[in-house]
């Protein structure tokens, strides 16, 4: 049952209009979305910094309060403070609904991540989708930011930005598919309920798939080419400062926490686990997948834009509709009970086919002639 | 309908994160494909060549730690040793030893710098830079112990050393030279065989070994392209035939060759300076008896040694009296950097950052 349900009908036995009943819990639990995002957003802001000196053998912030935990307060403070800038030649309405047409989404993102048993704000039949849905929207936004800037790199990021999000929104939208059959439902309550052996093994290839197109999706490395500091500088939001590039940095991290909620709802069991209280298991896993995403951060070069996009559409595409079909098959053929044998063979599967196209494929083309 | 599609130029620099100080390119761009580049260089002038002739040959030493500053000692030793050609000097032989410990160790230093810088502008978000920083800091270390500084040594003197090195200094050295092979295979075991690295970088800006030759490029730079050229083995200065290392070279001229080569050579300097080390007599003049204002005669030399980035070559004409009538400085990467337009036509501007990077170039250097 859902805690929001709860406490609407707790109000109408409590004697409230029927309208008050339903707007009350609605803005409650916004409110709660609100602050739980904002929350975590300043702990993963404080965690990567932490942890990216730990990988680049230095300590990281540590002088704001303890181990450095007030850092990213003090960073809000400084660009709170700062002068909001507006380029001349800028389209001036475009250029500042942009960060909002970048923020609103992912926050929207939220409703259908459930933090804990019963605790999500709307739980649709279609959350998945909705996931996918909604967060294609931020890409508008980033368009709109690049255009707008009338700036030459932001330009090429902008660019960059349609032809990568696209591209890689395939893979992730079919990987998706693969758990919604198993699942049954596209629904993430039920997704999360279905979930005896988590979905990362029993799908290993769609995980692979899901988690590496959602880093193209969210502009981590090593696909970070929108905001490539070595090539275009900053890309998309070279132009903005203030209130609205604290929009875009917060949006960056909302949808790093967005993304590690939903590869933790469809892949790692969600709030499933043991002696713990399901909130606190949902925050370790998505925890977990962050420092994932900071570590390849910390290691890995940046890929160049056609590998990236021939790594989209010959490499991740094929394989995510391999994936789909062999799904498909295995949960016709094989019974509910034999579950751990779908295991076996689809970490078997998984590691011939990545084998397979490590051999067989070459990233990217190279010279062109001019 | 067809969408009218057409270049357009992209000014990158002088203030952009990976130019490498001020160098600017202006670059026409079709999409993401470099159609032409022009490099605009003069942003770092200093006026070193004319500053010198209003010196003496002492004072001008601190021009050359200006030049490129990432290998300070290599620049005052190539600058001494034209000053010395000239005047006709003889290097005591314990100076000559520290003056190789010095060199190859700056050697070691500013390969380091090129290939984490040069991971840099793959988008590696600084880890291999902090990892290199960390060697370097302990050859930093070692030269503060020595001169007193950091960057800009102005250590080397003409006709030898400013001051012989402290007692603790040989220890040190010898412990720093220990350990280093152990973390040149840490970085081979985290880089050589990242298929992002090798994906980006093999195959990526060739340049081929006739056009290396005929541009007059040097370094590893010219030794990536397939060259065997080294004039500390085909010209020995100093007393570098005493010596046994090798000249790496790579096959294909590209980035990925010229990080490799890089590498190698970090490995073949840390050999000459345990040579060195060993064969370094303990004691003994680090200075030969120069008076304060040496007033070489008449004449002209030209002093050229195997720097980090190539080779470095100080032309100097004598008029007789205490200041260099005419100091001309031969810098490596400025012939280095003339093909820059050839290597990077038709590769996307991703590429053109780390074409460019991986030329290992400095602006003082460029610029004096």
């Amino acid at each position: 049952m859902n805690l929001l349900d709860q406490f609407k009908i707790w109000l109408v036995s409590m004697g409230w209009p029927g309208w008050a009943a339903y707007l009350v819990p609605a803005i409650t639990g916004i409110v709660v979305i609100i602050a739980f995002v904002l929350t975590v957003v300043i702990v993963f802001i404080w965690w990567e910094r932490r942890f990216l000196g730990r990988f680049q053998i230095r300590t990281g912030p540590n002088r704001c309060g303890p181990e450095g935990i007030f850092q990213p307060i003090a960073t809000a403070v400084k660009i709170l403070l700062k002068e909001d800038i507006v380029p001349e030649k800028a389209d001036k309405i475009l250029h500042f609904l942009a960060p909002i047409v970048v923020f609103v989404p992912i926050l929207m993102l939220f409703a259908v991540i459930p933090l804990s048993e019963g605790a999500i704000l709307v739980d649709l039949n279609v959350g998945a989708v909705y996931v996918i849905a909604i967060s294609s929207i931020s890409i508008l936004g980033i368009f709109m930011a690049a255009w707008a800037s009338a700036n030459k790199y932001s330009l090429i990021s902008g660019m960059r930005a349609i032809a990568q999000m696209v591209s890689y929104e395939l893979p992730v939208v079919l990987s998706l598919v693969g758990v919604a059959i198993v699942a049954g439902s596209f629904s993430m309550i039920k997704i999360v309920e279905t979930q005896n052996i988590p979905y990362v093994f029993l799908q290993p290839l769609g995980f692979i798939i899901f988690f590496l197109g959602a880093l193209a999706e969210m502009n981590r490395c090593p696909f970070d080419l929108l905001e490539a500091d070595s090539e275009i500088v900053a890309g998309y939001h070279i132009e903005y400062s203030g209130m609205k590039f604290a929009m875009f940095y917060l949006g960056e991290y909302g949808v790093a926490l967005a993304y590690a909620g939903v590869i933790t709802t469809l892949f790692l069991g969600g709030w499933q686990g043991p002696l713990l209280p399901p909130i606190l298991w949902f925050l370790i896993k998505v925890m977990l997948v962050f420092s994932l995403i900071v570590w390849m951060r910390a290691t890995l070069p940046r890929l160049r834009v056609d590998q990236l996009m021939s790594f989209a559409w010959k490499g991740m595409l094929p394989m995510a509709v391999i994936n789909l079909i062999l799904i498909a098959i295995e949960v016709l053929i094989i019974p509910h009970s034999l579950q751990w044998a779908m295991v076996m063979l689809n970490f078997a599967l998984a590691a011939v086919l990545i084998l397979l196209f490590s051999r067989l494929f070459t990233l990217g083309g190279g010279r062109v002639e001019v | 309908m067809p969408i009218k599609t057409e270049p357009f130029y992209l000014n990158i620099g002088p203030q952009h994160p990976s130019t490498h100080g001020v160098f600017r390119m202006r670059v026409m761009l079709d999409g993401e494909v470099v159609v032409d580049v022009e490099p605009v260089i003069g942003y770092l002038h200093r006026g070193i060549e004319k500053l010198a002739e209003g010196r003496t040959y002492t004072q001008n030493i601190i021009f050359t730690d200006r030049l490129d500053y990432l290998s300070s000692m290599t620049n005052n030793l190539a600058y001494c040793m034209a000053v010395e050609k000239l005047a006709g000097i003889k290097v005591p032989e314990r100076a000559e030893y520290l003056r190789v410990i010095f060199a190859e160790v700056m050697r070691i230093s500013s390969h380091l710098m090129a290939v984490g810088f040069f991971l840099n502008d793959l988008g590696a978000m600084m880890t291999p830079v902090l990892y290199m920083w960390r060697e370097r800091e302990k050859i930093l270390d070692l030269f503060e112990m020595v001169s007193g500084q950091r960057l800009l040594y102005n250590y080397m003197r003409i006709g030898g050393l400013s001051q012989d090195v402290p007692a603790e200094f040989m220890p040190a050295m010898k412990k720093f030279i220990a350990e280093m092979p152990r973390y040149v295979d840490e970085y081979d075991q985290l880089l050589a065989t990242n298929e992002i690295l090798l994906a980006r970088a093999k195959g990526v800006g060739i340049l081929p070994r006739e056009t290396a030759i005929d541009i007059g490029a040097s370094g590893p730079v010219l030794r990536a392209s397939g060259v065997k050229w080294d004039i500390r083995k085909m010209n020995p200065y100093s007393i570098y035939d005493r010596f046994d290392f090798e000249i790496p070279i790579g096959q294909n001229g590209d980035c990925y060759d010229r990080y490799w080569v890089r590498m190698q050579e970090i490995r073949q300097s840390i050999r000459i300076v345990e040579q060195a080390l060993k064969q370094i007599p303990d004691t003994g003049p680090i200075r030969a008896d120069v008076p304060l204002y040496i007033r070489p005669p008449k004449g002209e030399a030209y002093g050229y040694i195997e720097a980090p980035k190539g080779n470095l070559g100080f032309y100097i004409v004598s008029d007789g009296s205490i200041a260099p009538y005419r100091l001309h400085i031969y810098p490596p990467t400025l012939i280095n950097i003339t093909a820059l337009r050839d290597m990077v036509k038709g590769w996307k501007v991703a590429d053109l950052i780390i074409i460019f990077g991986s030329i290992d170039v400095v602006l003082g250097e460029i610029d004096r």
